[in-house]
């Protein structure tokens, strides 16, 4: 049996190296931050969007989590795990002493049922599908049975969760949103409305939420971790215009502009000096490709998906997005594990991208289509792609379409010849490679409504993906990052997509603020991780 | 007078069936699908049919129809797809704020709309008249958003004399009733102009002049009153013109009213509210034109019902 055990010691230091000095400093003092929409749900089972996605982080923990500013998992809720030999078994040592913030000590018994509850079909969760490898999740999410069967309460401090398969990503899954430990007698109070009235084990607890104006959080005096968090309360302003929030940035009347810097603000605001050290830029999890369907011809011939790739001047469009990112040659974006820094992909070359397409036969080129959705900047994007392939001979159609109207059509086998997947590219949910492959590469993806829009389906490489997904063993890890590696580099010579750029992230701050920059961007606290953000004033 | 009014409320009523029907058509032929947005991109094709079954998408476009009437008229609005709360209540927590802004914005209007139409009337064709006229015509043509963006600019942004946004305090109002009532002030002055001269050139105030009254009692206590009877008629139907107008008004300046919610639904293809807010509209629009017709039926006795 390999043992994985963080004495408190040590997820201690994990803690104090997020921050320099993180101990030093002071508690205290608020922010405000702001949004445009309204927040939807603060269900952790329900919620999954950009604004609530960091907001439920700090109202609820899960078994694990992510050292702050990165995308190294630690454990959370859990003290300790042991993972068994097959991979198969995972058991968490809680940690004692959490209170909800009903005051009531959280046990296994807690955990057990916010898992249950998430497979639960009444729940309708979006997060269901993650927990497909937990044993009973077919019975569970069909409503046959009452609860996975693969999760038991050994203890009040012991949980244990068996796979039906091994699944290396398991453990990410527990840093899930969708993983929060909720108390069973609040949900069972509220029910529907459980999400907008949270109760959970985080660093924050929220106390108001008025329709429209504002939601607000404060300090969880009885929070596990010592220290945190930094804040006293948190104000979220809602219904705020980016444009608006901006300028009241400016003012200081505002500290976080929660959806960023607008773009038609964009380059104004990047070259004001009296911003210079309030924006933070930071990697996203994010990829921008062109799907090319693979059963569809000419796209069946690699050549022609090749010569495509070598004939888009991916600078040019991130000019376009006023740099607001960095091209792309493959489909793994910089910030995930198994990004190959040395591979090339199809560099920008169009004299070999018309030699390819001669060698193809398709010298004199071809007409297809390029679906995009009809938001800015996507048709802008989708223009420059058109004209860079009519200088290879292919005469693209534009299809402009509303997103959902997008997604259909990719998710037909013989509909969008092409796809640019701004505005609806895939975000990992979490940072593994796997993320990354199997709805939108692998085989799985490849039906009808998925979204593998390019239907490539390589059965070998999907075995390969699976065998990679059940290396568990935490020394396998290296070598199961590298076989993912392997696996990109193979698809990307195959190329189905067309990696154009990666997103970069930009927040924008008052100085009254502060805190160590990762939190700002963070990967996975997305946008910012509330936790960690300080007072200057009241240091 | 009971027999019209009651007249009026079945139209009423059947108007807002009509209503019903009609965003219900149109949202049901919306290619977006709500299950899979609920459902979320990970989700198996079993969860996306077990949620469209617990919601009833499944069944037949008249069977969704009759069940989503059935329960309106139990006073349920259904809970929304996206922040899974009851529409009822979401819209209920939204509409003082909508209210306020609306009383504001007719009070807003009608101050500046009679002021500038009195001042034209009594200028009648000097620069300050056209001068007027043309800020009228622009009141009636410039978008909202245009308006409201400039506004929010000068006054809060660089003079700083408002909040820039939000709720709470009269100053908050101020800039939001503005716009809202910009363009209401543009028909308004025009409206009062011409109906100033009109009344102007009537035999009662000749006789007024010449009885040898002052110019300010002539054109207060006689002419005015006179020029706003077709005025005040048009007021409830202000009710209905702003409630588009409140979309993009509560938008741009972060008002937590209905219009934002529905601009916020539309955004999130969020069907339940947008149905809500649609049937609240239609019922302000409705329940407005029927204040309007009978306001004029006792301001102007020259209207009689049939």
């Amino acid at each position: 049996m390999k043992k994985w055990l963080l004495t408190g010691v040590a997820s201690a230091a994990i803690f104090a190296a997020a921050g320099a000095g993180a101990s030093d400093i002071k508690q205290g003092g608020s922010m405000i931050v702001t949004y445009k929409d309204d927040v939807s749900t603060l269900d952790p089972a329900i919620g999954y969007d950009w604004q609530n996605w960091s907001m439920i982080k700090s109202l609820f923990d899960g078994l694990m989590d992510y050292k702050p500013g990165t995308t190294e998992l630690v454990p959370d809720l859990a003290e300790s795990f042991e993972i068994s030999d097959d991979g198969l078994v995972y058991t968490f040592t809680l940690r004692q002493g959490v209170k909800f913030h009903n005051g009531r000590e959280m046990t296994a018994k807690d955990v057990k049922y916010s898992l249950d509850r998430v497979a639960n079909p009444k729940t309708q969760s979006p997060g269901a599908g993650f927990f497909g490898s937990i044993k009973g999740f077919d019975e569970a999410s069909s409503g046959s049975a009452e609860g996975l069967s693969g999760v038991e309460a050994v203890d009040d401090n012991t949980i244990r969760v068996t796979l039906a398969r091994p699944d290396a990503t398991f453990l990410h899954v527990m840093a899930l949103n969708f993983a929060s430990v909720v108390p069973e007698e609040s949900v069972a109070e509220h029910g529907a409305d459980f999400g907008t009235n949270p109760v959970g084990t985080g660093a924050y607890k929220m106390t108001d939420w008025t329709r429209g104006q504002h939601v607000i959080f404060e300090r969880n005096a009885d929070y596990y971790q010592a220290g945190l968090p930094k804040l006293d309360k948190i104000t979220f302003e809602v219904g705020q215009e980016p444009i608006v929030a901006l300028l009241r940035l400016e003012r200081g009347e505002v500290d976080i502009a929660g959806d960023g810097i607008p773009p038609a603000k964009f380059l104004e605001t990047m070259k004001d000096p009296k911003f210079k050290d309030q924006i933070v830029e930071g990697k996203q999890l994010h990829t921008g490709y062109v799907t090319m369907n693979v059963k569809m011809k000419p796209f069946d011939d690699v050549r022609v998906r090749k010569a495509v790739a070598m004939a888009i001047n991916k600078d040019r469009i991130v000019r376009i997005i006023n740099g607001r990112a960095v091209t792309a040659n493959q489909p793994l974006p910089p910030l995930m594990p198994g990004y190959d820094s040395d591979y090339s992909g199809q560099p920008y070359d169009v004299a070999g991208a018309k030699t390819l397409m001669a060698d193809a036969g398709m010298a004199d080129g071809f007409t297809t289509e390029l679906y995009v959705a009809n938001t800015d900047p996507q048709p802008r994007i989708a223009q420059a792609i058109q004209q860079d392939l009519a200088g290879i001979g292919i005469k693209v159609e534009l299809r402009s379409l509303a997103q959902s109207n997008v997604i259909a059509a990719g998710g037909e086998e013989d509909q969008a010849p092409m796809i640019w997947s701004g505005g609806m590219a895939w975000i990992a949910d979490f940072p593994d490679p796997s993320n990354f492959y199997g709805p939108i590469l692998g085989c799985g993806g490849a039906v009808q409504g998925g979204w593998n829009w390019s239907w490539y389906c390589n059965a070998e490489l999907d075995e390969r993906a699976k065998k990679a997904d059940a290396m568990t063993d935490p020394s396998q890890a290296d070598a199961r990052i590298e076989e993912w590696k392997a696996i990109f580099t193979a698809i990307q010579e195959e190329a189905p997509w067309v990696p154009i750029f990666n997103e970069q992230r930009f927040t924008i701050r008052s100085d009254r603020l502060d805190g160590p920059d990762g939190i700002f961007v963070d990967p996975v606290h997305i946008p910012v991780h509330y936790d960690h953000v300080f007072d200057k004033g009241v240091q | 007078m009971p027999a019209y009014l009651f007249r009026r409320i079945l139209e009423a009523a059947l108007i807002l069936l009509g209503v019903s029907l009609v965003t219900y058509i149109l949202l049901f032929l919306l290619p977006a699908d709500p299950v899979r947005q609920i459902a979320g991109r990970s989700a198996t094709a079993e969860t996306v049919e077990s949620i469209r079954r617990q919601l009833g998408l499944d069944l037949p476009f008249y069977e969704q129809y009759w069940r989503y009437l059935t329960s309106l008229l139990q006073g349920d609005l259904g809970r929304s797809y996206i922040q899974r709360s009851e529409v009822a209540e979401l819209i209920a927590a939204r509409l003082p704020a909508s209210l306020l802004l609306m009383v504001a914005a007719i009070c807003a209007e009608l101050a500046m709309g009679l002021t500038m139409g009195i001042v034209s009337a009594v200028r009648r064709n000097s620069s300050t008249d056209q001068s007027l006229m043309v800020l009228s015509f622009v009141g009636v043509s410039a978008p909202q958003f245009v308006v409201g963006i400039l506004l929010l600019y000068v006054f809060a942004y660089q003079l700083g004399w408002f909040p820039i946004s939000g709720y709470g305090t009269f100053g908050h109002l101020v800039l939001p009733a503005m716009t809202l009532g910009f363009m209401g002030a543009g028909w308004y002055s025009r409206m009062m102009r011409s109906s100033m001269l009109n009344v102007l050139g009537q035999d009662f105030i000749r006789t007024a002049r010449a009885k040898g009254l002052g110019k300010a009692r002539i054109l207060l206590r006689h002419t005015v009153p006179n020029a706003l009877l077709p005025i005040i008629a048009m007021i409830g139907i202000d009710i209905g013109i702003f409630m588009s107008g409140i979309v993009v008004v509560e938008s741009v300046f972060g008002w937590p009213g209905i219009g934002q919610l529905a601009w916020q639904a539309i955004q999130r293809v969020d069907i339940p509210i947008i149905m809500g807010v649609t049937l609240v509209a239609a019922c302000a629009i409705v329940i407005g034109n029927l204040l309007a017709d009978i306001v004029a039926l006792f301001v102007d006795p020259r209207i009689k019902l049939k």
